[in-house]
C-alpha cells in the first residue's frame, strides 16, 4: 500500500470486518434494479457495455469494408467486375461503419462510461449532481441507438456519416430515421455534459481545489463545455435536413432554392469541435496513466490543463478546414487555415509534456502504460499529418482521398480508442474488483499497434497517390496497398479479439484486485474495489495534489516548475 | 547543426520532388505543391523522431528495475523549455501556413489567357462542352502548355473534380458555378476522378484528360470533337463507345441484368409496359430516341423516373449510333 495522503474515513471497514460489505454491483439484485438505477457507477458500466457492443458492430462493418477492398474489381466503365458487394451495399457499409463508430462509440466512449464511473469518485462525491438526469441520458442514448439500428433494418443509409446535402435530401434510403437517431444521441451527450459541469463545480470534496483536480477531470470539464455548446448546432442542422426531406422546404437542396454548401458549414461547425469531444477525454486518460506509472508530477500541470481549454476555444473557429475545395471565400479559407495551425500549438505542448513527464521517473510498464505509449506514437503521427491537411495548397491535392481517412483514423482510433482501451486496463480493477492478465494485455497491445500501422499507414501512401475515399472499387495501380491495408485490419481485429477474451476470463476467475493496485493518489483509489454503493464512508478530505507521489525525491532541488 | 542550416537543408531536399509514391507532376504548379509537401514531411520526420526517440529512450532508461519503490525526480515543469517548445513550433507553423497560402493563391487565380471549357457533373459521368465550337465530349481534350479554365456545375448532387497528376480539385455544386484552372505541361493522358461521394457508381465516375499537341487539338476541333476523325467507323461501334463514355453503363447493362434502369439486351423490338398502365407492342427507333431525350415521357414499369435527359448533349449522329448499338444486343 502506498502511503495515504488524504483523509478518508476508514471506520466502517473495521465494522464490516466480519463479512464483505456489499459493493455497488451486489448491493441490489435483479435486472430491474439495474434498469432503474441512478447510481453513476452502474450507469457507467451500462454505457460501457453499450459502447463495446457497438464497437464490435462497427468493427464488423469495417472488416467487411476492408474485405471488399481486397478485391479484383477494377473500376472504369468497361471490364468492370463485381466482387463481394455491389456499389450500393458497399456505400451502406461504410456509412454504417462511420456513423456507428462516431456517434455510438467514440463520442460516448470515455465520457459516458469512464467519466460517469470515475468523475464523482475522483471528486469525492456520492454521485453526479443530477442522478435521475443521468439515468435519463442513458435511456436517450439507447433510444438513439435503436433509431440508428432501425434504419439499418429498413434499408440502411448510404450518405456517409457526414449526411452531405443534396445527396442526403434526395437518396431513397432511410435517412430520416438515421438522422433522428443521431439527433436523439445528441441530447444524451448534452445532458451528460450539463451534469458533469455542475458536478465538477458543486461536488468537489473539501480541499479539492481546481488546481488539485486530476487532469482527467479537467479534460472532462473541457469536453462537457464543447458538448453543451456545439451539439445543439448539430441537432438543428439535422432537424432542418429532416424538414427538407419530409416537407420539401428548400434549405440545402439547390433544386428547391436551398444552398448545399450551407449544410457543410453547419455540419462542421459541430463536427470539428466534436473531434475534440472525441480526443480531449483521451488526453485526460493519458495524463493519468503516465503520471501514475512514472511516479512523478505531471510536467507542466497548468500548461496541460490550459491547453485543453485553448483547444476547446480555438476548436470552434476552424471548421472551414474541411471545406477548402467547397468554394467558400478565399479569405475564409485563409483564416481557417491559419487558425488550424494555431490549434496545433497547444496540441504539441501536450505531447511534449507527456514525454517529459517520464523523464527521471520510475516507469511501471504495465499494459495500461503500453497502451499509453502506443497512443503517444500513433497520436503524434495523426497530429503531424494534420499539418499537411491544414496547408491550403497541399490540402487541395489530399482532400477526400485516403490520406484523410488515414489521418482521422490515426487520431480517432490510434488516439481515442487506444487511450480508451488503455484506460480500461488502468481502471478495470477498480470497476470490476478483478485484475486483468498483464501478459495477454501486452500481447493484444502489440497486435493492435502493429495491425493499426499496417492498416492505416498504407492509406497515407494511397491517398498521396490520389486514391479517392468512399470508392467501392479502384484502378489496378492501387491494389497492392489496399491489400496490405486489409491484412493489417485483420491483425487489428485479432488484437481486439484477444482483449475481449481475457476481459471475459478476468470476470470469471481473474485475480482479486486490491484497493489501489497502481498506487494512485486521486480519490477513486481510496475506496474499495469494486467501490461500495455510496462510494465513500463519510466525506473524504483532500490535502494534496493528485500527483504528489511518495517516491518523489524532494531532497533534489526542484529545477524550474510552477 | 543549428536550426537555420537544418531548415535550409530540408528546403533543398524538399525541392527534389519526384518519388514513386506520388502521382507524376503534369501541371505548372504540381512541382510547387510537392515541394511544400516534402518540406512538411521532413519537418514531421524530425519531430516524430524527437518525440518517439525521447519516449523510447526514457522507457529504456527509467524502466522500473526490481520491486522496491525508487526515487523519482521532483521536476514539475520548466518554463524555459516550455517556452522553447511552444515558440519554435509556432514559428514553423506560421511559415508553413504562409507558404501554403502563397502557392494556393497561384492555384486560385485564373490567368487571363486561359481557354474556357464547361464541365458538367451528373450521376455518374462528366461531360465537357467547348462553348465556342459547340463541341460536347466525354473526355477533356486540351493542348499542352495552354492554361485551361474549367467552369463547372452539377446537374444533381455534389461531385468533385480531381486530377491527381495536376494536384487540383474542386467541388462541383448544383445551382452554382465553380472554377478551376490548370496548365498541362506535356502530352499525356491523365485520370480524372470524382472525389465527392455521389452514390451507387461514385467510384466509376471516371474520365480522362488528354493533353495533345496544339496541331492535334486543332484537328480534333475541326472534326467536331470526333476522335476517329475522318475514318469511317460502324455506327454500332460508335454507339458502344458512347454507351461507356456517356455513363449509360452506370444504369443499363447489356447482359440481361437489371440495374438502376432496365437492361438493353433484347430491348429493340420487345414489348414495353409503362407505369401509367399504357404499353407498347414493340420498342422501335422512335421509342428509344424519345426515351433518351425525354425519359420521363414513358417510364418503364418497375423503375423510377431517375434517368436524366440527354437533350442537347447527344447529336443526331450519336443518337443513331446508340440506337444501332442497342439493335445489335439480342
Ligand atoms: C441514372 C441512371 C440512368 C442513366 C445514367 C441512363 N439511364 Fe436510361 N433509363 C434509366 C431508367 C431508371 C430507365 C427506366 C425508366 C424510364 O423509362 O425512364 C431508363 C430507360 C431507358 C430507356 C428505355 C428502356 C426500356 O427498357 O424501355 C432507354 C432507351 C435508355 N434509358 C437509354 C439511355 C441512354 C442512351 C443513356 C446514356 C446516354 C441512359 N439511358 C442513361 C436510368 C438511366
Ligand atoms: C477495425 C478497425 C477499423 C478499420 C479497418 C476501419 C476502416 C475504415 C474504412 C475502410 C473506411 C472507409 C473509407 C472509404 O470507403 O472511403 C473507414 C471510414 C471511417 N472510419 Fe474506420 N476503420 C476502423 C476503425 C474505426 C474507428 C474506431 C472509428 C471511430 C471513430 C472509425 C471511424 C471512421 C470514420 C468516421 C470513417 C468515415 C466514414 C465515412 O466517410 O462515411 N473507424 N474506416
Ligand atoms: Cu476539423
Ligand atoms: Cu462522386
Amino acid at each position: 500500500m502506498e502511503s495515504n495522503h488524504n483523509n478518508v474515513p476508514q471506520s466502517a471497514h473495521a465494522a464490516s470486518a466480519g463479512g464483505a460489505e456489499p459493493n455497488y454491483i451486489n448491493a441490489h439484485k435483479g435486472i430491474w434494479s439495474w434498469m432503474t438505477t441512478v447510481d453513476h457507477k452502474r450507469l457507467g458500466l451500462m454505457y460501457l457495455v453499450g459502447v463495446l457492443t457497438f464497437f464490435g458492430l462497427g468493427g464488423i462493418f469495417a472488416l467487411l469494408v476492408r474485405t471488399q477492398l481486397l478485391g479484383p474489381i477494377f473500376g472504369g466503365a468497361s471490364g468492370k467486375q463485381e466482387w463481394l458487394f455491389s456499389g450500393d451495399t458497399y456505400n451502406k457499409l461504410f456509412t454504417l461503419h462511420g456513423a456507428v463508430m462516431v456517434f455510438l462509440v467514440i463520442i460516448p466512449s470515455i465520457p459516458a462510461s469512464l467519466g460517469n464511473f470515475f468523475l464523482p469518485l475522483m471528486l469525492g462525491a456520492k454521485d453526479v449532481a443530477f442522478p435521475k438526469l443521468n439515468l435519463m441520458s442513458f435511456y436517450v442514448y439507447v433510444l438513439g441507438g435503436i433509431f440508428l439500428l432501425f434504419s439499418i433494418f429498413t434499408g440502411a443509409v448510404d450518405t456517409g456519416w457526414t449526411f452531405y446535402t443534396p445527396y442526403s435530401s434526395t437518396t431513397s434510403t432511410s435517412v430520416v430515421s438515421a438522422v433522428m437517431g443521431v439527433f436523439i444521441l445528441g441530447f444524451s451527450s448534452i445532458l451528460t455534459g450539463v451534469n458533469f459541469i455542475v458536478t465538477i463545480h458543486k461536488m468537489r470534496a473539501p480541499g479539492l481545489t481546481w488546481v488539485r483536480l486530476p487532469l482527467f477531470v479537467w479534460a472532462q470539464y473541457a469536453t462537457s463545455l464543447i458538448q453543451v455548446l456545439a451539439t445543439p448546432v448539430l441537432a438543428i442542422t439535422l432537424m432542418l435536413l429532416a424538414i427538407e426531406r419530409t416537407m420539401g422546404i428548400g434549405i440545402f437542396d439547390a433544386k428547391l432554392g436551398g444552398d448545399p454548401v450551407l449544410f457543410q458549414h453547419f455540419f462542421w461547425f459541430y463536427s470539428h469541435p466534436a473531434v475534440y469531444i472525441m480526443i480531449l477525454p483521451a488526453f485526460g486518460v493519458i495524463s493519468e496513466i503516465i503520471t501514475i506509472n512514472s511516479r512523478k508530477q505531471i510536467f507542466g500541470y497548468k500548461a496541460i490543463a490550459m491547453s485543453s481549454v485553448a483547444i476547446a476555444v480555438i476548436g470552434f473557429l476552424v471548421w472551414g478546414h474541411h471545406m477548402f475545395t467547397s468554394g467558400q471565400s478565399e479569405l475564409a479559407s485563409a483564416v481557417f487555415s491559419f487558425l488550424t495551425f494555431a490549434v496545433a500549438i497547444p496540441t504539441a505542448i501536450k505531447t511534449f509534456s507527456w514525454v517529459a513527464t517520464m523523464y527521471g521517473g520510475s516507469l511501471r510498464m504495465n499494459s495500461a502504460m503500453w497502451y499509453a505509449q502506443a497512443f503517444l506514437f500513433l497520436f503524434t503521427i495523426g497530429g503531424l499529418t494534420g499539418l499537411f491537411l491544414g496547408t491550403l495548397s497541399v490540402d487541395i491535392h489530399l482532400h477526400d482521398t485516403y490520406f484523410v481517412v488515414a489521418h482521422f483514423h490515426y487520431v480517432m482510433m490510434g488516439g481515442t480508442m487506444t487511450a480508451f482501451v488503455g484506460a480500461l486496463h488502468h481502471w478495470w480493477p477498480k470497476m470490476t474488483g478483478r485484475m486483468l492478465n498483464e501478459f495477454w494485455g501486452k500481447v493484444s497491445c502489440f497486435f493492435v499497434f502493429v495491425g493499426f500501422n499496417v492498416t492505416f499507414f498504407s492509406q497515407f501512401l494511397l491517398g498521396t497517390k490520389g486514391m479517392p475515399r468512399r470508392y467501392a472499387n479502384y484502378l489496378p495501380e492501387f491494389q497492392t496497398w489496399h491489400q496490405i491495408s486489409t491484412i493489417g485490419s485483420y491483425l487489428l481485429g485479432l488484437g481486439f479479439f484477444i482483449t475481449l477474451i481475457y476481459m471475459i476470463q478476468s470476470l470469471i476467475n481473474g485475480e482479486k484486485a486490491p484497493k489501489n493496485p497502481w498506487g494512485g493518489l486521486s480519490l477513486e483509489w481510496e475506496t474499495d474495489s469494486p467501490p461500495i454503493e455510496h462510494n465513500f464512508h463519510g466525506q473524504p478530505v483532500v490535502n494534496n495534489g493528485p500527483y504528489e507521489f511518495p517516491e518523489i525525491d524532494h531532497s533534489k532541488s526542484n529545477r524550474g516548475g510552477h | 547543426m543549428n536550426l537555420g542550416s537544418a531548415l535550409g537543408y530540408m528546403m533543398a531536399q524538399a525541392a527534389n520532388t519526384t518519388s514513386w509514391w506520388k502521382p507524376i507532376q503534369a501541371s505548372a504548379h504540381a512541382g510547387a505543391v510537392d515541394t511544400l509537401f516534402n518540406f512538411i514531411m521532413y519537418l514531421c520526420f524530425f519531430f516524430f523522431v524527437l518525440i518517439v526517440g525521447a519516449m523510447v529512450y526514457f522507457i529504456v532508461k527509467y524502466r522500473r528495475k526490481g520491486n522496491g519503490p525508487e526515487r523519482t525526480s521532483p521536476i514539475k515543469g520548466n518554463h524555459t523549455l516550455e517556452i522553447v517548445w511552444s515558440v519554435i513550433p509556432g514559428i514553423l507553423l506560421v511559415l508553413i501556413f504562409a507558404w501554403g497560402f502563397k502557392d494556393w493563391l497561384a492555384i486560385a487565380v485564373v490567368p487571363a489567357n486561359a481557354m474556357e471549357v464547361r464541365v458538367s457533373g451528373q450521376k455518374w459521368n462528366w461531360t465537357f462542352t467547348y462553348p465556342k465550337e459547340g463541341i460536347v465530349s466525354a473526355d477533356l481534350v486540351v493542348p499542352a502548355g495552354q492554361p485551361v479554365k474549367l467552369v463547372m456545375t452539377s446537374k444533381d448532387v455534389l461531385h468533385s473534380f480531381y486530377i491527381p497528376d495536376f494536384r487540383i480539385k474542386r467541388d462541383v455544386v448544383p445551382g452554382k458555378y465553380s472554377v478551376l484552372w490548370f496548365e498541362p505541361s506535356e502530352e499525356a493522358t491523365h485520370q480524372i476522378y470524382c472525389t465527392e461521394y455521389c452514390g451507387t457508381e461514385h467510384s466509376n465516375m471516371l474520365s480522362k484528360v488528354k493533353v495533345v499537341s496544339s496541331a492535334k487539338y486543332e484537328e480534333w476541333l475541326a472534326n467536331g470533337g470526333d476522335e476517329d476523325g475522318g475514318t469511317p467507323v460502324p455506327l454500332a461501334d460508335k454507339g458502344k463507345k458512347l454507351y461507356e463514355q456517356r455513363g449509360c453503363v452506370a444504369c443499363h447493362s447489356i447482359d440481361g441484368t437489371n440495374k438502376v434502369g432496365p437492361t438493353w439486351k433484347g430491348l429493340y423490338g420487345s414489348a414495353r409496359k409503362f407505369t401509367d398502365g399504357t404499353s407498347l407492342a414493340a420498342a422501335d427507333e422512335n421509342y428509344i430516341r424519345e426515351s433518351i431525350l425525354v425519359p420521363n415521357a414513358k417510364i418503364v414499369a418497375g423503375y423510377a423516373g431517375v434517368m436524366p435527359s440527354y437533350q442537347g448533349q447527344l447529336n443526331d449522329k450519336q443518337l443513331e449510333s446508340i440506337i444501332e448499338y442497342i439493335k445489335t444486343l439480342k
